[in-house]
């Protein structure tokens, strides 16, 4: 398990004796803001990513800007560990906390500071729920566009840290599309303010490069995210597939007809069966895939877009095509999507989410290999995916009560991601590397690269203190797992199919 | 169908021998593709490499919407081949004459009129292959959308001007034609035209353009025949040619010629600085246009004052871009340093001491 640091893999600081940690912190922080106590620590030992667990030193709960810089100052000089926390409904294990570290909760920052409606903008600190901003600015007529699905829990500052993506980012866009600027305190406690009000930036790209940087760089303070008018109408298709290649070729066809869908969603047949017994969506039991297929814009021009989808998909070869007759049961078809996770449950008592991207034009073949390598691995699988861009989400079903289940969960997982590779997609579409696919970086980049990263993380954070272990393996990990040299799918897998 | 794996512009070994060779001597190197954007920013001094043999489109698959093409490929052969599967850039590059490369446009970053209502080129870029200071070949990024693994350093490329790295090929996400498009000019005060704007873009409406040349007030729309009929008919206004917005997404519009100085400023669209009425405007306001007979260093004051920055656009070349201040110059350097340790990379093209 990878909830165990190494000294040699990972990171290794000089150990800082808690009573001295404790009196240092503690003046810098409001009354009951620095927690020490196991009990209390307890709910910050694990993020979204469950299995994995481990606790820190202290837990610091800092209410200003200037408490996050005087505690990463003092943590700077103690050269003490600091991993940054919000929601924690992440699925990577990016908020598990360094042994002997510090646990910095952002979870205070809750506030928005202004809307602007003029400028389409809004200004929030980071502990703000992505929801709330979409449901602050409603009677506005906006929306905050990325929707992950955990969007009424997780936090605008986590979703900076991971560029969260969401159901409608096919064509509204991920997190690094949708802010303006940041305000970002830096390991050494300096606060750096990143973009503006304007569209664009003098200097280099800073903005891209501490969106996604998984709390590596810097301590997001403030967000300025942009504001989306809400579309006039927006409408969705269910369609029914007795084959799930049937489906998945369809998905090409869709796109390539031109037409952008605000969201373009899959499920095979164990997920939607799944999602229909816990959500009661309406989906047919029977087929082998669906697809929902959402269409938004003016309401002439939906109408328009969704008879065209709609026969497309019948020459596709859809079953059943349906369009939702209002806005009750659109709700309902995507409450079954949005609620496929919780509803593995009935399937198995424990699943493993997988995160990969490939080019659409592989899925096909890629849904194929899947139920093979699971079948290999003796794990059942069932798929949920963002079809239009290629983010797969296969659950992989295991009993952690049964003994090397996990392990083999962990196994299939791991092919399935070297195949999304392979194909010429990525590890991780939107879940992040945090700690649970560390040794994947090793497969998707090379030394060359990965040295690059370090060289990068070093400009912000030379003491290497912000977030150890965490999205950029050491070369010695990497070497450790002797996948240097598979990388890019430029080089054959011997453990893997070819197609 | 897909087109793919053409290697007969692949300079990929020569150019890292050539960034290796420079490397070991410290010898400074102007990389260049076109030419065509040159006089954005400082003057760099050294060795020419020449990216304009590097180049073909690698891989295009209209139904995957991503384009993968060679630094060196002109922007018109890009746009051409997008045109003819009824595809395109969203971000509207700007073109400073035929011989405009890819590389070139992705460097400098730049984006035309439609940049606020449909994105950037950063927005767009989904990969890139790159060489380093030491000459290594290295790929960030790839050809999907959805992509978090790893620092985004594809997209710290976009409009890095070189100064961090040498870009041998890049993948962009295409977007479909608009099914329509029309443009529309409408007599009225720039002034009265940005208030007007700022309510018209709290709604729904297939926005494309929106330039004003200091009398009068130029919209484009793009979309579907619905919204797009509607939204003319609400709008009012005369109909106009499409071909106006080449020219301000050239920046050779005649409400932008004259004078020897002119002054990019990008404010928030809604900003109102009582300096600049009067002054031509592109991205809904997003872009000011000053043109004046000399550099006056206020303006840099006058821009950062309204959370934005100033560029001499056309004028003397001493310093450029807006002045950054000291803990971001300071990580400036340390990200130079980082990719590029021996600094050969059009030094000082950005930034003096960059």
């Amino acid at each position: 398990m990878l909830d165990t640091f190494d000294a040699k893999l990972d990171a290794q600081f000089a150990p800082v004796d808690p009573a001295r940690l404790r009196a240092v912190l503690e003046p810098l922080l409001p009354k009951g803001g620095l927690v020490t106590a196991i009990e209390g620590m307890k709910p910050y030992e694990s993020d979204g990513l469950a299995a994995y667990r481990s606790l820190p030193a202290a837990v610091a709960l800092p209410q200003t800007v200037a408490q996050v810089q005087a505690v990463l100052r003092a943590c700077s000089q103690m050269g003490v560990p600091v991993v940054a926390r919000g929601a924690g409904t992440g699925l990577s294990g990016g908020a598990l906390p360094f042994p002997g570290g510090l646990l910095l909760s952002m979870a205070r920052f809750n506030v928005i500071l202004n809307i602007d409606p003029d400028a389409r903008a809004a200004r929030v600190q980071p502990g703000v729920r992505n929801l709330a901003i979409s449901e602050a600015v409603a009677h506005l007529g906006f929306f905050y566009a990325p929707d992950p699905s955990s969007q009424i829990a997780c936090s605008i500052g986590g979703n900076v840290a991971e560029n969260a993506g969401g159901v409608h980012c096919l064509k509204y866009g991920l997190t690094v599309h949708n802010i303006l600027a940041l305000n970002v305190v830096t390991m050494d406690g300096e606060l750096v303010r990143i973009g503006s009000g304007a569209l664009d930036s003098p200097g280099f790209d800073l903005m891209a490069l501490m969106t996604g940087s998984e709390g590596l760089l810097g301590v997001v303070t403030e967000v300025t995210v942009k504001l989306t008018p809400l579309p006039d109408t927006a409408r969705l298709i269910l369609a029914a597939f007795d084959d799930v290649e049937i489906a998945a070729e369809a998905v090409a066809k869709i796109m390539a007809a031109g037409v952008v869908p605000a969201g373009l969603e899959m499920m095979d047949g164990p997920a939607l069966r799944a999602a229909e017994d816990f959500a009661h969506a309406g989906y047919p039991k029977d087929a082998a895939a669906i697809l929902l297929c959402e269409l938004d814009g003016q309401e002439d021009d939906v109408a328009e877009e969704i008879a065209r989808v709609s026969q497309l998909l019948s020459d596709a070869g859809a079953v059943a095509v349906r369009v939702a007759g209002d806005e009750a049961e659109r709700k309902r078809f995507w409450a079954g999507r949005k609620g496929a996770f919780p509803a593995m449950g009935r399937l198995a008592p424990d699943y493993y989410c997988i995160d990969g991207t490939i080019p659409r034009r592989s899925l096909p073949k890629v849904l194929t290999q899947i139920g093979k390598i699971s079948e290999a691995h003796g794990v059942g699988v069932a798929n949920v995916f963002h079809a239009g861009d290629g983010n797969l989400h296969p659950l992989i079903l295991y009993d952690a009560n049964r003994d090397g289940d996990l392990e083999r969960a962990e196994a299939a997982g791991g092919e399935i991601l070297e195949l999304c590779v392979a194909v010429g997609g990525t590890i991780t579409g939107e879940h992040g590397v945090g700690r649970e696919k560390i040794n994947q970086m090793c497969v998707q980049f090379s030394k060359a690269e990965i040295e690059v990263f370090h060289s990068l993380k070093a400009a912000f954070d030379p003491q290497g203190l912000l977030n150890p272990g965490k999205a950029i393996p050491t070369l010695a990990r990497c070497a450790e797992f002797g996948q240097m040299h598979v990388h890019h799918g430029e080089l054959a897998f011997a453990h893997i199919p070819r197609f | 169908m897909p087109t793919s794996l053409d290697s007969r512009g692949d300079l990929t070994e020569a150019l890292a021998a050539q960034v290796r060779v420079a490397s070991d001597n410290q010898v400074p190197l102007c990389i260049q593709g076109g030419g065509t954007r040159a006089f954005y920013g400082r003057k760099a001094i050294g060795q020419t490499l020449d990216l304009t043999g590097h180049s073909g489109v690698i891989h295009y698959d209209p139904s995957e919407m991503v384009i993968t093409a060679r630094a060196g490929t002109p922007l018109v052969e890009i746009e051409a081949l997008l045109a003819a599967q009824n595809q395109m850039l969203a971000f509207e590059p700007p073109s400073f004459g035929s011989g405009g490369t890819l590389g070139g446009a992705a460097a400098t970053g730049l984006s035309g009129p439609r940049r606020p209502f449909t994105g950037a080129l950063r927005d767009y870029v989904l990969g890139a292959r790159i060489l380093d200071g030491r000459g290594e070949v290295l790929r960030f990024g790839g050809t999907v959308f959805k992509n978090v693994a790893g620092f985004d350093a594809f997209r710290l490329m976009a409009g890095a001007q070189g100064c961090l790295g040498v870009i041998l090929d890049v993948s962009l996400r295409v977007v479909p034609k608009p099914r329509v498009q029309t443009s529309l000019v409408l007599e009225m005060p720039g002034e009265a035209a940005q208030s007007w704007l700022t309510g018209l873009m709290r709604r729904p409406l297939p926005l494309s353009g929106a330039f004003h040349d200091g009398e009068r007030l130029h919209l484009r729309l793009s979309g579907g025949e619905a919204a797009v009929a509607v939204t003319t008919r609400q709008l009012g206004g005369e109909v106009e040619s499409l071909d106006v917005w080449s020219s301000i997404g050239s920046v050779t519009h005649p409400a932008l010629t004259g004078r020897p100085v002119m002054w990019r400023i990008a404010v928030p669209q809604n900003a109102a600085p009582s300096e600049l009425a009067g002054c031509p405007w592109d991205w809904a306001g997003g872009v000011r246009w000053l043109q004046a007979e000399s550099v006056d260093p206020a303006i840099w004051d006058l821009a950062a004052r309204w959370d934005g920055h100033a560029t001499v656009w056309r004028g003397p070349k001493d310093q450029v871009f807006q002045p950054l201040k000291p803990p971001v110059f300071k990580l400036h350097q340390r990200i130079k340093a980082a990719m590029d340790p021996a600094g050969i990379f059009n030094p000082g093209r950005m930034y003096e001491g960059l």
